[in-house]
């Protein structure tokens, strides 16, 4: 049996399992301080004094510092922001405020104490004078005069006004077209929430420079930002090392004010220090994700074809710019506004603003969840608006499997794709007739079935991932490239070590990666370990998110073992006496093609390569290569999902029955980290649509930072899945994978809100924005009555 | 002021002066180096810390380590003989039951304290008796069936 394409078990889980992995809390070094951040419990306030005198007095308290000591010191820095738009606003972002607070949670001065108890007991005592102002929090309205002002140097509280497509065209289109349908929607703002808080240990020393341990999905991407920006070091007196993650979702690319404040620490006091952050602290300060205020369009023909689509957003950026904020509500979201859909012409226009919150970055999914929240709502409006049925008005607007490439009137190109099968397999798994069939049964009998009514949702997706081709992202404001690194090193007696950049956290790479190397080399899977998440062992990464590991880091390791089979074949030319040419490699052999028998092993090559005693002259010792591998496009998996549920009337409760999700994501290194990914995938789409939400209330207070008022999915309220795969290869990078980390999340929302709203048309319900709680149900059903 | 308190953790008796707030799980991870249970949230609602005391499954961030005098205590680093997996590790290795692993051990022994009392689970029991370990991997699904596949081997 083939390695690749295997459901080989995790070799993650024997450390996980036995609680013997090591996460950042599980590290101490000896004389290390305890961190504690005072923060801002105000949305938006002046510091008027921060009185440290009592605080200091505390037994066991070793420093305290404000963002004047910082801003003062050689190596203090700002947060930087890593996605530049053209007149983007960019306020400096103090890694501790200075003269202002702008949401709560913004750290104003830190404690360091011999232990984790009184660093916390002595940021009680740290007395700070605010004088609170008035707090923009609504994206849209933080625009409308009078709204509270975050930044002076952007007025309105606008960060970057952007468009994207042919504003003209798409009007046209509107004026010429049969029939519209319109949405205002809320697109709520939800908590990244790793079970895992985020967290930091650094360690300064003079000569070595600074050793920083911390929750990270791209330790180079927080150490370059870091070097740059933050802290004022060398890039190479900086080591950054990501122990195991306890969960990312987003949350720990962004490089946040915390991990400097705690480097500056390291740094000034000569002492390690540890800063773990509490559930609340990391609800008030993680990157928040969505928090868009939409009106969209879509305009259609008297066949019921797209003849344009047209959005308007207003997308929150939070109090300050966080790392790749601006990327997300525009070059992750208004190019996917396509979907699978061939439509002539759409327009786009988005509206960063400030507001006083947390910032809000990329989290699971990371705009291609609002977009197709978008699309997927819409085309159900007109489906309804023509008299069709669901199903049958996105194939009679899919892109056909015959137009690939297929270039977008919003920039994308895809590359591949075939949706007809995944939309067939859904409904047939589905039982779709026969769903329709009861659901018109209970329309016409409601007494039946408790009452309950039946609802039935579709959500064709699609995403861009595998991110992403350097250039193209330079292009559009990228302050990096995005490739990923590998290196294989073959050692003398043959066995291996892979170095990526892609940094693991929960993923399963040492398992996926070695997948790759056992089957291209014909090695033991136990013979391939592989190495991520420290900037000193591994040359350089861009990390992982936007599902690119695979399709990025992956391609990145089949580069360098093509390089070591290349020399590899040179040596073995050279023993066998053979021409270059003549030489195949095959499970794990150096063949003479067309001679049976005449062939070097892999090991006596490995050896060969080491021992040098006999090679062609000129070739180099050692057997190890690098690649940097940069993607040609995006990669585009897609699907259909199908969400069965059943409402009831009374008390406004949504039940899910079943949940079938048909994903293609090219081939499948590891089929059950696969369906893994998608399951949860799913409960975190499913999470937003039905329960999640962050909520401020107008003075800008979080009052849901807690897991009491937050609404995490819980295991009796999930449904087992139903989950099943079309293979559509991705034709441009080596492994014909394209990613699956991130497809459950931009599926569900609308899956689940379209069969709910489904459900309720016999009420005349349209839409409803998520989370559609029990009570939000409730309203729509019952207009103008008091429940 | 400090307090004198004797607990048996994984077999082993400990005895130790703590500070009267000094929480469970700190004991457990900062005194007693048993780093396995993990703090999610703090307020006993995430099930990251759950370890079984005196037979009962418990929230370490919300129990005091002087609650713990006289009791015995089982974390996830004591589950198994040294160099075994319980059925449990066996399973949600086996059904990829984790993807972080950070909620695991408290999932795991959440789940030992329902086999306890109900050997052979149906899905719904399994689903209900998980409300207090939450994970943001898994969405579930390969949990319940690795508890089902570990009842069904008779953990």
């Amino acid at each position: 049996m083939a390695v690749l394409g295997s459901s080989i078990k995790r070799r993650e889980d024997p450390a996980l399992i036995t609680g013997e992995g090591k996460y950042i809390d599980d590290l101490t070094l000896p004389g290390m301080t305890w961190a504690a951040i005072v923060r801002s419990p105000h949305a938006h306030a002046r510091i008027k004094s921060i009185d440290t005198s009592v605080a200091k007095k505390t037994v066991g308290v070793v420093a305290i510092f404000t963002g004047k000591d910082i801003a003062d010191s050689e190596h203090g820095g700002v947060v930087p922001v890593g996605w530049l738009l053209p007149d983007l606003k960019t306020p400096a972002h103090p890694i501790l405020a200075v003269d202002k607070v702008r949401h709560v949670g913004d750290g104003v001065a830190v404690v360091l104490a011999e232990d984790r108890y009184t660093a916390h007991d002595a940021a009680e005592q740290v007395e700070i004078d605010y004088e609170p102002l008035e707090a923009a929090v609504d994206p849209k309205a933080a625009t409308e005069e009078g709204a509270a002002l975050v930044h002076e140097e952007a007025p309105n509280n606008i960060a970057f006004d952007w468009e994207l497509g042919d504003k003209e065209k798409t009007n046209s289109g509107f004026a010429a077209a049969a029939h519209t349908v319109a949405l205002d929607l809320r697109n709520n703002r939800i908590l990244p929430f790793a079970i895992e808080p985020r967290g930091c240990l650094a360690h300064y020393d003079k000569n070595r420079g600074l050793t920083l341990r911390m929750t990270s999905q791209n330790p180079h991407v927080h150490r370059l930002l870091l070097s740059l920006a933050s802290i004022a070091l060398p890039e190479h007196k900086i080591r950054v090392i990501a122990p195991e993650v306890g969960g990312g979702f987003g949350s720990k690319i962004h490089l946040y004010p915390d991990e400097a404040i705690v480097s500056w620490c390291a740094i000034r006091t000569g002492r390690p220090v540890k800063w773990i952050a509490t559930r609340s602290e990391g609800s008030t300060t993680d990157a928040h994700g969505r928090d868009h205020v939409t009106h969209a369009e879509l305009a259609i023909d008297g066949d019921g074809k797209i003849s344009g689509l047209r959005a308007d957003t207003h997308a929150a950026m939070g109090a300050y710019l966080s790392t790749f904020a601006p990327a997300v509500p525009t070059y992750l979201h208004g190019t996917l506004l396509s979907g699978q859909y061939d439509i002539p012409a759409i327009y786009v226009h988005v509206t960063g603003t400030f507001t006083n919150t947390a910032p809000v970055d990329a989290v699971r999914g990371a705009g291609r969840p609002e977009a197709t929240f978008i699309v997927e709502r819409l085309m159900d409006l007109g489906a309804r608006a023509m008299g069709l049925d669901p199903a049958e008005f996105r194939r009679r607007n899919f892109v056909s499997a015959d137009a690939f490439p297929y270039q977008t009137q919003v920039a994308l190109a895809y590359d591949s794709g075939n949706y007809e099968p995944a939309l067939d397999k859904a409904l047939e798994i589905a039982g779709y007739a026969q769903l329709r069939a009861d659901q018109e049964n209970r329309r016409k009998s409601p007494g039946e079935d408790g009452g309950k009514l039946l609802g039935v949702g579709l959500s064709s997706y699609i995403e861009a991932c595998g991110i992403a081709p350097s250039a193209v992202v330079g292009s559009l404001g990228a302050q990096a490239g995005l490739y990923e690194s590998a290196k294989v090193r073959v050692h003398p007696t043959g066995s291996i070590t892979v170095y990526t950049g892609s940094s693991a956290h929960g993923q399963g790479h040492e398992t996926t990666f070695a997948q790759i190397v056992a089957e291209k080399l014909g090695v033991d899977i136990d013979a391939v370990d592989v190495i991520h998440g420290d900037t000193q062992e591994v040359q350089f990464g861009m990390g992982t998110y936007g599902s690119r590991s695979a399709a990025v880091g992956g391609s990145a390791i089949v580069r360098s073992i093509e390089k070591i089979i290349a020399k590899g074949t040179t040596i073995a030319a050279h023993l066998l006496e053979a021409a270059e040419g003549d030489i195949e490699f095959e499970k794990g052999e150096f063949r003479v093609k067309g001679v049976p028998g005449k062939a070097q092993s892999w090991g006596d090559v490995c050896l060969m390569a080491y021992l040098a005693h006999n090679l062609p002259e000129g070739l180099e010792p050692g057997l190890e290569e690098t690649s940097f591998y940069d993607p040609a496009n995006f990669t585009y998996p897609f699907g259909t999902h199908v969400a069965i549920v059943e409402v009831d009337p009374e008390t406004g409760e949504v039940e899910i029955l079943r949940y079938i999700a048909v994903d293609d994501c090219g081939n499948q290194i590891n089929p059950m980290i696969v369906e893994g990914q998608v399951h949860g995938g799913l409960a975190y789409g499913i999470g937003q649509a039905l329960w999640e939400e962050a909520v401020y209330n107008q003075a800008g207070q979080l009052t849901t930072a807690t897991l009491l008022d937050y609404a995490m999915p819980k295991a009796h309220q999930l449904p087992s899945y139903e989950t099943a795969s079309t293979v559509t290869p991705c034709p441009h990078n080596p492994l014909g994978v394209k990613g699956i980390g991130e497809a459950g999340t931009i599926a569900s929302p609308p899956a689940i809100v379209n069969a709910v709203c489904d459900a309720l048309s016999p009420f005349g319900v349209t839409h409803l924005d998520m989370p559609l709680t029990p009570e939000r149900i409730w309203r729509a059903i019952h207009p103008g009555e008091d429940a | 002021m400090s307090v004198k308190i004797e607990v048996e953790v994984n077999g082993t008796r400990h005895e130790r002066e703590v500070d009267p707030r000094l929480l469970l799980v700190h004991f457990l991870r900062e005194e007693l180096s048993l780093t396995g249970t993990n703090v999610g949230c703090e307020t006993s609602l995430c099930g990251a810390c759950t370890v079984k005391m005196d037979g009962l499954t418990v929230k370490s961030c919300t129990q005091l380590a002087v609650q713990a005098d006289g009791a015995s205590i089982t974390t996830i680093e004591g589950l198994s003989p040294e160099g075994e997996l319980h059925p449990l590790q066996q399973a949600f290795w086996d059904e990829h039951g984790l993807q972080c692993g950070y909620c695991t051990p408290g999932m795991i022994l959440a789940a030992e304290g329902l086999l306890a009392v109900n050997p052979s689970p149906g899905e719904s029991e399994i689903r209900e008796s998980l409300k207090g370990n939450l994970c943001r991997c898994t969405g579930y699904h390969n949990i319940v069936k690795a508890i089902q596949s570990a009842a069904k081997g008779g953990a």
